[in-house]
């Protein structure tokens, strides 16, 4: 049984990326481009890890966290924040959140990013 | 109450974020001092050599008068250059972060390519995958520093305080720079004294100040190039030094070497890449982490750069 990944992000050059990478990985992947219809994909689809940005149209990232926690079908996914904000404020505002990993973008490589989804999927 | 405001020079000066002396209020306030005492002084000059109270008081009219315009002209140029300070450190601020999202997706973009997960790459087009990817991370780089320079100078750069340790990060990145000692022909040794204790401290932005001193020490260094690194404990802090037997720092320039975009006059000649802002981050860095950096050098001969954090109590 394949795991599967959920991507919100609005980039569509980091969707690609990511989607073709991970698939290639071996996971399946979904993406979705907003905040609002990434909490659609979570409810329905049940991922097992979410890779979230958290600059995003409709519903910004730090929405989707909280809804995220509070709706008891999506409570327990892993989600790893994915993002260019790296003041502390947002780091803290988003771990508060329930994130359990925060990277920013700018100081990791494809590899490490990777490989933090991995760690994360096989705890 | 907007007058009350605008008489609070403290509070003004703090919303420039600069020191007292370069804030327009204060030397406003300053130049009113001085038009008063000169108005005191010209008076008690006027009437002893002068005996027509009427021209006393015109004298001391005329010279407060050109007191005041002086002081306003000059204040008001100040407040003028202050502003466009804050404008050119928000302009930076801006760029550099409209910068990174692009250049973050383009440098993944092409790991993934040359990682060759997308299939084959032939070695003559590997060889362009890696000029493309040199030239996305020097992009990187630079606007790394200059955001880190935009907020150091807009007082927003805060740092983490975690424990880690300094020996496992140096090693670290002594790894990442392996190619780039090797493809200089320069060789890194390092040295660390056993069980060195944790230090307390913002891990990323440390690492900066590491990579800028080794990319420094290897950058510099001339044929057969030499870097070693130490490690030791020192009372209530830790010591890092850094020595390198490159082209060395002309004395006339040593006084200079941390400020924002200077160069040495002899790297200049080498023609390295470099924008002098990496030992200008490192020493804030540093000081906001509670430790000192300094640095001994001699043209010619090599340098020697050292820092000091404090031991996690």
């Amino acid at each position: 049984m394949k795991k599967k990944i959920l991507i919100i992000e609005d980039e569509l050059a980091l969707q690609k990326t990511f989607s073709d990478i991970l698939e290639k990985e071996g996971y399946q992947v979904i993406s979705a481009l907003n905040g609002e219809s990434g909490l659609m994909l979570a409810k329905k689809e049940n991922p097992d890890l979410i890779l979230l940005d958290l600059i995003l149209p409709q519903k910004d990232g730090f929405e989707v966290l909280k809804e995220l926690k509070k709706d008891e079908t999506t409570n327990e996914i892993p989600v790893i924040v994915l993002t260019n904000l790296e003041d502390i404020q947002s780091v803290e505002r988003a771990v508060e959140l329930g994130a359990k990993t925060y990277l920013v973008k700018a100081q990791y490589t494809l590899k490490e990013v990777i490989q933090k989804i991995k760690d994360e999927l096989e705890k | 109450m907007k007058l009350l405001q605008s008489l609070n020079v403290i509070a003004q000066c703090k919303k420039y974020r600069i020191s007292l002396w370069q804030c327009p209020s204060f030397l406003f306030l300053i130049m009113g001092i001085i038009i008063c005492l000169v108005a005191i002084i010209s008076y008690l000059i006027g009437t002893r050599y002068i005996t027509e109270p009427r021209i006393v008081a015109l004298i001391v009219l005329i010279v407060c008068a050109i007191l005041l315009i002086l002081s306003f002209i000059i204040t008001n140029s100040f407040e003028k250059l202050i502003e466009a300070n804050r404008l050119k450190s928000e302009f930076i601020n801006i760029v550099s972060h409209q910068l990174r999202a692009p250049l973050s997706n383009l440098s993944w973009a092409i790991e993934l390519l040359m990682s060759g997960g997308l299939g084959r790459i032939e070695r003559e087009q590997l060889d362009y995958f890696k000029i493309l990817k040199e030239n996305s991370d020097r992009m990187k780089d630079l606007v790394k520093d200059l955001l880190i320079v935009s907020k150091i100078d807009s007082a927003q750069l805060s740092l983490k305080k975690e424990e880690f340790n300094l020996e496992e990060l140096t090693r670290e990145i002594i790894k990442e720079f392996e190619y780039f000692a090797k493809a200089s022909n320069c060789q890194i040794e390092f040295f660390a004294k056993e069980n060195l204790p944790k230090i307390f401290g913002d891990r990323y932005q440390l690492r900066q100040v590491i990579e800028n001193l080794l990319d420094n020490a290897i950058r510099y260094t001339k044929e057969k190039g030499k870097v070693t690194i130490k490690i030791k404990k020192e009372k209530n802090f830790i010591l890092f030094e850094i020595s390198d037997n490159g082209v060395g720092i002309p004395r006339e320039d040593q006084k200079f070497i941390f400020q924002k975009f200077f160069r040495a006059s002899n790297v200049l000649k080498h023609k390295t890449q470099g924008t002098g802002l990496g030992l200008y981050i490192a020493k804030e860095i540093i000081e906001r982490s509670g430790g000192k950096i300094g640095f001994k050098s001699q043209e010619g001969v090599g340098s020697t750069f050292w820092f000091t954090l404090p031991i996690k109590s």
